[in-house]
This record gives C-alpha cells, sequence and structure tokens, in this order.
C-alpha cells in the first residue's frame, strides 16, 4: 500500500475526530506553559498567547475551519462557566483585606472599571471602530471568562474579546509597575490594585512578583471588577446604545 | 468527595442561567452563579475542604480554559486588518489610564485613612 495515501486516511480519520483538536489545545497550552516556566515566568510569553499563535499557525497551514477545531476544543470551553463559579471562592478568601480599607479598595475598583470601559469605548469610536468593535473592547480589563458573557451579552464577538483580554493582561503586567512608579504609587496595596484592576489574572501573577501584600490585593481587585462590570456594562451600553 | 462540589458549581451556574432568561437581565449567568455561590460562602462561614480543593484544581488552570475562544480571533482577520490601528491604540491609552487612575485613587485615599487613623 501506498504509505502517503495511508497517513492521509490517518488524517482524514483524526481530522474529523474531536479529540484530535482537544489534544493539540491542551498540548499547545503545555508547550506555552512549559516556554512560560522556562523564562522565569515573563509575562511577554503569556502561555494562552502563545497557545493561541500555535494553533491557528496549524490551523491555518492544514486549511481545518474554525467549526471543526471548535468541535474538539468545545469541552475545554465548556469548563469557562464552572470556572467563573469557582472565582467566588478566593474572592471569598480575599475578604478580610477590605476591612479596614474598603472605602479606598471600591472607589479605585470603580473607578477603574469606570475609566477603563469609557476611554477604551471612547478612544475605539474617534478612531473609526466599527460598531461591535467597542463592545468586544469594553471589558478588556476583566478576567476573561466574564469578560466573554458580558460581550455577548451586549453583541460583540467574545472570542475578539478573549483576545484583547490577554492582550491587555500581558502588556499591564509588563509595564504595569514602571507605569506606576512614575507616578509615584509605591504602595504595594496600591500596585496590587492597579494591576489587578487593569490586568485581571494575569496582572495578579506579576503582582504576586512583587509581594504577597501585593498579589492579594490584586486578586481581591480582580473578582470585584469582574463583578462590578458584568453588573454595570450591559446596562451601561443599553443606555448609551439603546436596543 | 470532589465530585459533589463539582456538581455545586454546575448547579449555581444553572441556577444563574436560569435566573438571567427568567428576569431578562443582561449579565451573564455564570457571574450570577458567582454571586450565589459567594453568598453561600458568607452564610456558612467559611469555605470546605473539598470545595477549595475542587476550586483550586479548576483556577489552576483557568487561562487553558480561554484558549478555543482566543483561537476564535482566526475568524476576524479581515476585520482586524481594517481595525487594528484603532483596537491597538484605544487598549494601550485605556491600560495606561487605567493603571495611573486606579493606582492614585488607592494611594491618595489609603493614605487619607492612614493619616487619620493616626491622629486619633
Amino acid at each position: 500500500m501506498d504509505r502517503d495515501l495511508a497517513l492521509g486516511d490517518i488524517w482524514v480519520y483524526l481530522s474529523a475526530s474531536p479529540l484530535l483538536h482537544l489534544t493539540l489545545t491542551v498540548g499547545a497550552y503545555l508547550l506555552g506553559d512549559w516556554l512560560f516556566q522556562r523564562s522565569g515566568r515573563r509575562a511577554v510569553l503569556n502561555p494562552v498567547l502563545l497557545a493561541v499563535i500555535v494553533l491557528v499557525v496549524f490551523l491555518v497551514a492544514t486549511g481545518t475551519d474554525y467549526q471543526t477545531y471548535f468541535a474538539g476544543a468545545q469541552f475545554v470551553h465548556f469548563m469557562l462557566g464552572p470556572a467563573t463559579v469557582a472565582l467566588a471562592v478566593p474572592l471569598y478568601r480575599n475578604l478580610p483585606l477590605i476591612r479596614r480599607l474598603w472605602l479606598p479598595i471600591l472607589a479605585a475598583i470603580l473607578t477603574g472599571a469606570l475609566v477603563s470601559a469609557t476611554s477604551t469605548v471612547w478612544v475605539a469610536h474617534l478612531l473609526g471602530a466599527s460598531r461591535q468593535t467597542p463592545m468586544s473592547l469594553a471589558p478588556k480589563s476583566v478576567t476573561a471568562p466574564v469578560a466573554m458573557g458580558i460581550t455577548e451579552k451586549v453583541g460583540g464577538l467574545p472570542s475578539l474579546s478573549a483576545a484583547l483580554v490577554v492582550l491587555t493582561g500581558v502588556l499591564g503586567a509588563v509595564i504595569g509597575t514602571w507605569v506606576l512608579a512614575l507616578v509615584r504609587v509605591r504602595d504595594d496595596r496600591a500596585r496590587g490594585i492597579a494591576l489587578g484592576v487593569t490586568s485581571h489574572g494575569i496582572g495578579t501573577a506579576r503582582a504576586f512578583q512583587i509581594s504577597d501584600t501585593a498579589g492579594a490585593f490584586a486578586a481581591l481587585a480582580m473578582g470585584l471588577m469582574a463583578l462590578i462590570s458584568a453588573f454595570a456594562l450591559p446596562f451601561a451600553f443599553r443606555w448609551v446604545f439603546g436596543g | 468527595m470532589p465530585l459533589k462540589f463539582f456538581a455545586l458549581l454546575l448547579l449555581c451556574q444553572l441556577l444563574g442561567e436560569i435566573f438571567t432568561v427568567w428576569t431578562r437581565l443582561p449579565v451573564p449567568g455564570p457571574v450570577v452563579g458567582m454571586v450565589l455561590l459567594f453568598v453561600g460562602l458568607v452564610l456558612r462561614g467559611g469555605v470546605d475542604d473539598g470545595l477549595g480543593r475542587v476550586v483550586d484544581g479548576l483556577l489552576s488552570h483557568l487561562s487553558l480554559l480561554f484558549v478555543p475562544a482566543g483561537v476564535g480571533v482566526m475568524l476576524h482577520v479581515a476585520m482586524l486588518r481594517e481595525e487594528w490601528l484603532a483596537i491597538s491604540v484605544a487598549l494601550v491609552l485605556s491600560t495606561l489610564v487605567t493603571l495611573v487612575a486606579t493606582g492614585l485613587v488607592m494611594t491618595a485615599l489609603t493614605g487619607r485613612i492612614e493619616r487619620r487613623d493616626r491622629e486619633r
């Protein structure tokens, strides 16, 4: 039997089964995570970013469409829902931090939520982005599972949000401490809150490299930012754009 | 038994989804589920060991879960080619002002409260 034909047969079988793309998704992520760990956890080498690049290159090279890929990847994607619910636990664990400083914390996070959403929507709109773009950009500082839920509710593109959320996370984690030092924010609690609000989980990971205090405040900020944005953004969009 | 706690997460999500469909609130169902679980934890006054383990396991690889959606950007290549500049500028500027605004508000108010506490 012709060897090339046999390989072709295997490919036809594999590409029709969800197992291949499920395995590739987990494999690409593990590869990304390995590179990230090897680099000493540098934010630029974000595992999600690396995995997405590897997978898109692979799908384009093999001429696979997204629907076929997603038939396998949906098993991973599905876990986003329960994972979002699970975020209640770290939020609850970090709640004791809020006690004496509840006012500054809430004020800072509300400011961050407002500034983040309005500035992105406004700038994107000014630069002539189409209607769906600002809607997909607005929750860019919100942790990805919640951001995608928000985008879906307001009629944006959840997959675009997922990519923009990761980019915002990486950007904030890379320039965060430097920008904050420039405006003389050097308190670990304030640095943590700013990183968590701006760059969600990726910023929180960066904050834990500064100190445990910064990390805990970032985790708290990430949770509250997600909660506030999920309840405020859909209504804000309805109010601003109607419908 | 960790399965019990996984079922609890699914149940919270399901109730959240039912709630948003029923009330037609434009809030993601899983976020309502998160609020339900949070209220449950506050009422109970703690996190069960089993629940803690299930949650930590699920969240330790949270970022893997948004890879499939992230790959979906390949569907929007044409749009990105048109709007990449607007998107990049909006993303960078907004990230900068969000960092600065949040950091400054937190520093200013924390400083004020701690000064007040010292004077007492």
